[in-house]
């Protein structure tokens, strides 16, 4: 379990994925069980970029104290991300040296990293692009018995207390925490930056270290994908007869 | 062994999502030759016994007030104690914002496989597979679960609540609450309107509408239709509209059975938050929009023209004047 570091420090872990870019074409090789990577451009994701990342570095610029550090579990061809990452901030990054297998394989990693890390705070983007689980942030929190404060629109601290505002079903609630927690983040909790050039030349020679993961068994695998069925196309009805779209909905869709 | 499922609950009311997840856990006992159990933790207004009608044969519930508020570590706790006390080894949850919270915790506490974003019932020929969306709605993923107690976490509008006869035995757990170390400063409750996550319709306006006071008619067609109302990332960003009304990649994901779009472009980042949409109506000026090529129904026009006839023809349809 984690303790309050004891000196005094704030620590932050930022957990890093790597993802698709938003736009990457979506295909499947070998009999559908693999994601066809070819010409795909690979990013930080989202999440994890703008608004986890993001928020750990504005909080360093209130602190300068404060250590930021980035982890990612992925194979070496993470590593241009993780670069990418620090060109954002942070003052250093850990890579897992392993293929990502399910939530449970990454989130085992993550806390194995972190529950000797005294990290009074552990960062996450609210989902990947890819795999949509939202499920990381969760995880690493029950295997470190912390609290966890999922999908946070606003984060402050105070001392080493966090206040919090979450999205909730239907409205969005207020948190007091005391330190350490996990956290996943989204939309609100900061805004996005880009690198500049000082951030891009100071990340070669910040330290990335490679470590080896831990023996954990995944709880599940992915068997196949699928593509959606593409869609019939698109039926026009003209502007001066709105009413067809209303009939059309009705009649033929069933929609309501 | 049974199948156990999650009930959430606001406002004293159990969540259209739970009656969705209720529904596919019957269905799921039945494929298993079991019965379905649901677990409600805090209090409700309605009677619980008649949630029965979706399948389930017993409910239990830990019902303390300080309950009411969900804390993720509290709760996972709890359910985790309960599916053992109860042989569950199959859980069921709704992939709501409450889901995401609790069902992670709860699938390290039972060392369970976790699929999030289930969007149908799992093929038991094989294994347990489960099919999920991935790349933001853009593919499927069939997910093997391997571990001995199964998560499954179902979208939100992914399964037809289905009611039939039947009342549930409510059952008292008795298990110690805890105290949750996560304290609820101030919590606001968006009541009255048709949360966006469980609406079956969804009216959505864009840039094309020019400005926040033109809102009125999209107001006006998403009352007449029963729906809630969205918007894109732009409008959200201009204050036009409160941010809790953004749909897209960075707001809330949608998957209601018609999405209606006005005045929204349909960049790739608008489409992956309302792409699971069942049907898709777009109405645009410009006919070169994108959104057009992912859409079902298409009106190329002016949506002040177009619009306020729309109006009109459902409220022809429906009978009102």
């Amino acid at each position: 379990m984690l303790t309050l570091n004891s000196f005094g420090i704030m620590k932050i872990l930022v957990c890093i994925s790597k993802t698709p870019d938003t736009t990457a074409k979506i295909a499947f090789t070998q009999n559908n069980t693999k994601f066809a990577t070819d010409g795909v451009q690979w990013i930080i994701n989202p999440y994890d970029e703008w608004y986890a990342l993001v928020r750990a570095i504005e909080l360093k610029e209130k602190d300068p104290s404060t250590v930021i550090h980035l982890i990612t579990v992925g194979a070496a061809d993470a590593e241009p991300i993780i670069r990418k990452a620090l060109a954002l901030g942070g003052d250093e990054a850990i890579r897992v040296n392993a293929d990502s297998h399910d939530s449970f394989y990454i989130a085992s990693q993550i806390a194995a990293i972190a529950k000797d890390g005294n990290y009074d705070l552990i960062f996450t983007g609210k989902e990947t692009i890819d795999y949509n689980g939202s499920s990381i942030g969760g995880m690493v929190a029950e295997l470190l018995d912390l609290p966890y404060i999922s999908l946070a629109t606003k984060f402050d601290l105070g001392g080493t207390t966090a206040t919090v505002v979450r999205e909730i079903e239907g409205g969005e609630e207020t948190d007091s925490v005391s330190l350490p927690v996990v956290v996943s983040c989204q939309k609100g909790v900061a805004e996005q930056r880009i690198p500049n050039m000082k951030g891009i030349m100071s990340a070669r020679t910040k330290p990335l270290k490679v470590v080896e993961p831990a023996a954990v068994e995944p709880l599940t695998n992915v068997v196949s994908f699928e593509l959606p069925p593409a869609k019939a196309g698109v039926k026009l009805v003209p502007a001066d007869n709105p009413e067809e779209l209303i009939r059309l909905l009705h009649e033929e869709a069933k929609a309501f | 062994m049974s199948v156990l499922v999650f009930i959430d609950h606001s406002e004293g009311h159990v969540k259209k999502a739970s009656l969705e997840a209720l529904s596919y856990g019957a269905a799921l006992a039945g494929q298993l030759g079991t019965t379905a159990e649901g677990i409600i933790l805090g209090t409700v207004t309605e009677d619980l016994a008649a949630l029965g009608k979706y399948g389930v044969k017993k409910i239990h519930q830990l019902a303390q007030e300080s309950l009411n508020h969900l804390d993720a570590q509290v709760y996972a706790r709890i359910i985790a104690e309960a599916a053992v006390a109860t042989g569950a080894n199959v859980l069921i949850f709704s992939n709501n914002l409450s889901g995401k919270a609790v069902a992670p915790r709860v699938a390290v506490r039972l060392k369970a496989g976790l699929v999030s974003g289930a969007v149908a019932l799992p093929n038991i020929s094989n294994g347990f597979v489960v099919k999920k969306n991935v790349f933001s709605g853009k593919a499927f993923a069939n997910i093997s679960l391997n571990s001995p107690i199964k998560i499954v976490s179902l979208n939100p509008n992914a399964f037809a609540p289905k009611a039939g006869e039947g009342q549930a035995a409510v059952a008292a757990l008795s298990i110690q609450a805890g105290t949750a170390k996560v304290k609820v400063v101030s919590a606001t409750q968006a009541t009255g309107q048709v949360p966006l996550t469980e609406a079956e319709i969804v009216v959505s306006g864009g840039r094309g509408l020019k400005g926040p006071e033109n809102w009125g008619m999209i107001e006006e067609l998403a009352k007449l239709l029963g729906a809630a109302t969205a918007c894109s990332r732009p409008v959200a960003d201009a204050h036009w509209r409160p941010h809790n009304e953004h749909v897209g990649q960075t707001g809330i994901a949608i998957a209601p059975n018609l999405y209606i779009a006005i005045g929204i472009s349909g960049a790739i980042q608008h489409l992956a938050g309302v792409n699971r949409s069942k049907v898709i109506a777009v109405i645009n000026k410009d006919p070169e929009a994108p959104f057009f090529k992912a859409a079902d129904y298409g009106i190329v026009g002016d949506a002040f023209e177009v619009v306020p006839k729309l109006i009109q023809a459902v409220k022809k349809l429906k009978g009102i004047a």
